[in-house]
């Protein structure tokens, strides 16, 4: 039995943050108590925020195929360090996580070496092609939580309602990439004044719009339930409000990068800052936070895609797009808090409960009979962020030399601690 | 007398004076190279190496004559064929180019930022020779230097520049420093060949050729670049010369002493009218390239002596 005290306990269900204590027993929340300390031996949490274990919806862990970017090791370390308990990764792996066999790799790999827990999305088509729907009624029975060709768009109308209507018959969640393929194409940055100074080729933010917009009508044609992996563009937004409203089964995501940095973070050809989707103006970045602090926005997460030096160190056009984002999730978000975008129950909504009720997961709750996974946190604690102090294999963060607030002090996985700031 | 950058990577990062300070030593290279003994001492015992990963002909030729008239050693490098080919990257070529102490790279690379990336890796005097379609820094520079012998001045003139300016790395530079230096820029040309945004780039922006042209004193004319292109941009070459092809009675439109530029090289009967080109009192392409060999030694002279400067320093310290 553990019983963490006087700590501000952050609720995203009731949206409450207030002291309070937790008493863990078996692996599970047994009590949660506001005003009086429960009897026994407690652990003082000295006021610091206590919330459920981050779930990040999106993670790429680089095996098979390019373990020397991450592992599973090396990136349950760093969600561990982040306050993240469950990853839920990507089928854009080497080869693509597209049958029983791979994903059977993967999840196996999971539970040999990473220390929290591992949820397993698959491609839906083989090899990401675009081409023929992968066996999903399989993978869904082997255990994938989610089907998804990652950044790549299945631009086949045809082909992607096929799936889509297969899908619904299996009750599947279909998340989709909205970056429409032909105008996306080659672009490295999001057009206007800014690309144009650095002479990068840029994609219109109409791209997302116009895939987002073809997604929705496929969605209302076939009544899968769907979600948006990434939505970064203030021109989507309505798109995404009105299919709400119209009652379809969807729901979105923002990545981390996107609701904390803007184009002009490229400056001086950074390729850190490259991303997919690329980043946006500051109006997007703006209108996609407050997106998130209304609900419209369901999900952040942090897209982590690790990356090496080799394929960072090109010219822009040229190197490799993706960020790191296991550990940095965390501080990062408190920029949304400290800047008084929303308070600290509506980020865990976006960071634990919603992706818990997408899912279906019990965790993702600070309530009686949830699992013990949980992150004690300083909210407001300085550092400058090192990237070589990352436990990710790879450091490719945009957050380098960042000054940031927010550190991870402890997680729980199942009422264990995986980890502890030293 | 100095330049306040240690490379010369983009129009964007030079002052007005710096601008000011390389035009008029290259006066005085104008005057040197039109003698019968072109030949000075100022780079004397330096190295220069001309990158070129993008075929050019104008450019390195210029830059090799320049580096040669003022003393230096000259290696032309043309590295679309060898190194990029057996898949080594742009930071190791530096590097490794690095190693044998050149003194001043000159470098031309179809990617953006390319340059900015290379003078992050080495110590010698890095000068960009054209990134993409980002930048041309010593290409704006001999044209400011034609515009201001012919007229006498780069503030308060009326500048067209014309065309593809989607793909155009001129006219990032010219734009940047026909604004620094004060002058007003209109840009020509279909809505197509416009990049995103430019109308923030204290421009005015025009769709028709003749409306753009009245009373301007400088017609600069940009390079159809069939080969950037990806997709339709326009319907056809004979479509496109129709309503953006200077020709004659387009040219009436502007100040009867405006002057006719082009970078080179011209796509005739597509974007110029022969005729122009080729009529001495109009057209100062030929002077462009005159300019250009001057304006690239005076950079190189200043950047040298910057390089000089920083080693003096190093060596007391």
């Amino acid at each position: 039995m553990l019983i963490l005290t006087n700590a501000r306990l952050i609720d995203p269900e009731k949206g409450t943050d207030k002291l309070g204590s937790v008493v863990i027993k078996n692996g599970k929340i047994a009590e949660i108590v506001y005003g009086d300390t429960p009897k026994g031996k407690t652990t003082d949490c000295g006021g610091k925020c206590l919330a459920p274990g981050i779930i990040d919806i999106g993670v790429k862990v680089c095996e098979p195929g390019e373990r020397h970017k991450e592992s599973f090791a090396s990136a349950g370390r760093a969600a561990a360090a982040g306050g993240v308990t469950t990853m839920v990764i990507r089928p854009d792996t080497k080869p693509a996580i597209d049958s029983p066999e791979t994903l059977h790799f993967a999840l196996s790999r999971a539970v040999e070496d990473a220390c929290v827990n591992v949820l397993s999305m698959a491609a839906m088509t083989r090899g990401r092609n675009g081409k023929e729907m992968a066996e999903i009624g399989f993978l869904q029975d082997a255990g994938a939580v989610a089907f998804s060709d990652a950044d790549s768009v299945i631009a086949d109308n045809k082909i992607f309602g096929r799936c889509l209507t297969y899908a619904k018959g299996l009750g599947a969640l279909v998340m989709g990439h909205i970056q429409e393929p032909s105008l996306s194409k080659g672009s490295a940055v999001t057009s206007g004044p800014f690309a144009t100074k650095l002479g990068l080729p840029g994609a219109s933010p109409m791209a997302e719009r116009i895939q987002l917009e073809r997604d929705m009508a496929l969605v209302e044609m076939t009544g899968v339930r769907y979600h948006v992996d990434q939505i970064s563009t203030a021109v989507a937004l309505p798109v995404l409000e009105r299919a709400k409203a119209a009652g379809l089964s969807v729901t979105a995501g923002a990545s981390i990068h996107h609701l904390t940095l803007n184009e002009l973070d490229v400056e001086g050809y950074r390729t850190f800052f490259k991303v997919k989707p690329p980043l946006r103006h500051e109006t997007d970045r703006v209108a996609t936070v407050e997106a998130v602090a209304s609900g419209l926005i369901d999900i952040i997460s942090s897209m982590h895609t690790p990356q090496d030096e080799e394929s960072k160190r090109l010219p822009f056009e040229e190197a490799a797009s993706g960020a790191v984002g296991l550990e940095t999730l965390l501080p990062a978000a408190m920029q949304l808090v400290h800047g008084g975008y929303m308070d600290m129950p509506t980020l865990w909504r976006a960071m634990s409960l919603n992706p818990a009720k997408l899912l279906g997961l019990a965790g993702g709750r600070l309530a009686k009979g949830a699992p013990a996974d949980l992150v004690l946190f300083d909210p407001d604690k300085p550092f400058v962020l090192d990237r070589t102090t990352l436990k990710s294999k790879s450091k490719n963060t945009p957050f380098d030399g960042r000054r940031m607030q927010g550190v991870v002090l402890r997680t729980f996985l199942g009422g264990q601690e995986i980890y502890a700031k030293s | 007398m100095g330049i306040s950058v240690r490379h010369l990577l983009g129009i964007e990062q030079l002052s007005p004076t710096d601008i000011t300070t390389i035009l008029d030593l290259a006066e005085n290279y104008v005057d040197l190279n039109r003698q019968a003994n072109k030949h000075s001492e100022v780079l004397a015992g330096l190295t220069q190496i001309n990158m070129f990963f993008e075929n050019s002909t104008r450019t390195q030729a210029s830059f090799e004559l320049a580096g040669k008239r003022l003393g230096a050693d000259v290696m032309n490098m043309a590295l679309g064929a060898s190194s990029i080919k057996k898949g080594e990257t742009l930071v190791d070529t530096a590097l490794t180019l690095n190693a044998m102490n050149p003194d001043l790279l000159v470098m031309r690379h179809p990617q953006s930022g390319a340059v900015d990336l290379l003078s992050e890796k080495v110590n010698c005097a890095v000068l960009n020779a054209g990134d993409g379609r980002h930048e041309h820094p010593t290409q704006a520079l001999l044209d400011a230097l034609t515009i201001r012998r012919a007229k006498g001045r780069l503030h308060r003139l009326s500048v067209a520049i014309c065309g593809d300016i989607a793909h155009s790395r001129v006219a990032r530079s010219n734009i940047f420093l026909l604004n620094k230096m004060e002058s007003r820029i209109r840009l020509i040309a279909p809505q197509t060949l416009l990049p995103s945004g430019i109308d923030k780039f204290g421009v005015e922006v025009f769709d028709d050729m003749n409306e753009g042209l009245k009373d301007v004193d400088v017609v600069m004319m940009l390079r159809l670049q069939r080969e950037r292109m990806d997709g339709a941009f326009i319907p056809s070459e004979r479509e496109y010369y129709h309503r953006w092809g200077l020709d004659v009675k387009k040219l009436a439109n502007a100040k009867p002493d405006a002057i006719v530029m082009h970078p080179g090289p011209m796509n005739r009967g597509v974007e110029i009218d022969g005729d122009i080109a080729d009529d001495v009192t109009r057209s100062v392409i030929q002077e462009q390239v005159e300019m250009g060999v001057a304006v690239r030694m005076a950079a190189m002279h200043l950047l040298a002596d910057g390089l000089r400067a920083t080693k003096r320093e190093d060596a007391i310290c």
